[in-house]
């Protein structure tokens, strides 16, 4: 059997990914997370003297320190399982990632461990965001000199 | 491909330590539970250490040896140069051969002892394999408390060790045949279907040993493959039947098998302790059977190469088991 009829063979059994349900999964709990944030954003406004970058940026802060929380007891990588990627939409990702891979080598060292791990799955995240964030400003700048 | 016959290869015992998800799969019998994944030490991979050392200590101690009544220690496991295997065995002063052929390990293992018992070159062995889900996740996918959603065709490490010791004196197992498999890849690259990787390389095993023993499909009571998964057996079939016009019917899978229904598990159990822990804790103990083979099935991967895009070589070891009473 050549690979060609091989890839023909195993195409019958492979099971494909439910995208439909995951899709709707990761609206419905991205959503509800976001719309969490907004209202404590809003709150953070009303009720506080702080400005609006300071109220975000509190926002962020707190989003990071919950999702860190949850990942070093061990029940975030879970709540994915069930809830899908919208949980890891508004910086939880990031944060998850560091903090697993942060957990995962703290046996190995301060140097060897955490610190050459701490960015093994964000670092993609890290170089291709400050890449395209240099390219946008780029493009944004020959828009404002047009226009 | 090379098969061997065996004289007086008898598996005298064995014995085995699972972790906690095991032990509520279908298996039966099976004393020593781990109860969480640390089993009182500070890392996985120490755990996995501690397990494959108490597996040894415990078939040494129910059979009355010694270190000097075993002549070796055949065995190896998934991690990285087969490390936990090598680190568990220094308490021992035993001498050690270490093997890697991936989940077909045990059996690879099973092979080399069957042959030097055959031939007179040592009396007693003791085959040794082990996997730890979470020290195969930390090495193959991701961080352990990272939450990728796993891929509905993958397969689970489950967590065990299983020794067992073969010598020449009589017992209720024999084993004697064996066939050695050869490296086989038909270009499928992505790590996510294990199953599929091995099924052509399990085929051509189970082909060759047909071929060269010169034996007729329905010989065997039970032909147990090791852990191709639920998607890999049903591929597994489909090539048997259009590659070499085989059709198997009685062919169990220990992977798909081994656990009942788990959360979060898709496609089965994999790593090398999986064939050996549902062989001894579940076929053997039925007493159905009488005439087994055992196909070893490893997916010989590296993340290196994967990342490089190469296709997935596999491996597959047969071995016949006779149950005698």
């Amino acid at each position: 059997m050549n690979k060609k009829d091989y890839k023909r063979l195993v195409d019958r059994y492979i099971k494909k990914p439910n995208y439909m349900h995951n899709i709707k999964v990761a609206f419905i709990s991205g959503g509800l997370l976001g719309s969490i944030c907004e209202i404590m954003y809003k709150l953070l406004i009303y009720l506080t003297p702080l400005s609006k970058v300071e109220a975000s940026s509190l926002i962020t802060f707190l989003m990071i320190l919950i999702t860190s929380f949850f990942t070093s007891i061990g029940i975030f990588d879970k709540f994915i399982t069930k809830y899908r990627s919208g949980l890891i939409i508004p910086t939880t990702g990031f944060a998850h990632s560091v903090s697993s891979s942060l957990v995962d080598s703290k046996k190995e060292g301060l140097i060897t461990g955490l610190g050459s791990n701490m960015f093994i799955l964000a670092g993609s995240v890290v170089l291709y965001s400050t890449i395209a964030a240099f390219f946008l400003v780029i493009v944004k700048v020959i828009i404002l000199c047009l226009v | 491909m090379l098969s061997l016959k065996f004289n007086n290869v008898y598996i005298n015992d064995y014995d085995a330590i699972v972790g906690p998800n095991e032990i509520k799969g279908n298996t039966k019998n099976i004393k020593n539970v781990i109860s969480d994944f640390y089993y009182d030490e500070k890392t996985f991979e120490l755990a996995q250490i501690k397990m494959e050392r108490n597996v040894i200590y415990n078939i040494l101690k129910n059979n009355n040896l010694t270190n000097n009544n075993v002549d070796l220690i055949i065995g190896g496991d998934l991690s990285n140069q087969i490390a936990c295997t090598s680190y568990s065995l220094d308490t021992f002063d035993i001498s050690f051969l270490g093997m890697y052929g991936a989940c077909s390990t045990f059996i690879e293992s099973i092979i080399v002892a069957s042959s030097l018992i055959s031939n007179s070159n040592i009396k007693k062995a003791i085959c040794l394999t082990a996997n730890h889900n979470l020290v195969a996740e930390r090495q193959f996918r991701y961080p352990v408390e990272y939450g990728a959603l796993k891929n509905e065709n993958a397969t689970f490490t489950s967590t065990a060790s299983v020794a067992c010791l073969l010598s020449c004196k009589k017992g209720n197992i024999r084993v004697s045949k064996g066939t050695i498999g050869a490296v086989k890849k038909l270009g499928i690259n992505d790590p996510n279907y294990v199953g599929a990787v091995m099924a052509p390389s399990c085929a051509d095993a189970i082909y060759n040993h047909f071929i060269n023993f010169n034996i007729k499909p329905n010989y065997y009571d039970l032909v147990l493959t090791g852990d191709l998964g639920s998607v890999g057996v049903s591929i597994l079939k489909d090539y048997l039947k259009e590659e070499y016009n085989l059709d198997l019917k009685n062919i169990i899978d220990a992977g798909s098998k081994l656990y009942k229904t788990i959360e979060d598990i898709n496609d089965g159990a994999s790593g090398p302790a999986t064939l050996p822990l549902y062989l001894f804790y579940n076929v053997l103990q039925n007493k159905k059977y009488k005439k087994i083979l055992v196909v070893g099935t490893g997916a010989l991967h590296s993340k290196t190469l994967v990342n490089q895009k190469e296709e997935i070589p596999s491996i597959s070891h047969a071995i016949e088991l006779e149950v005698l009473s």
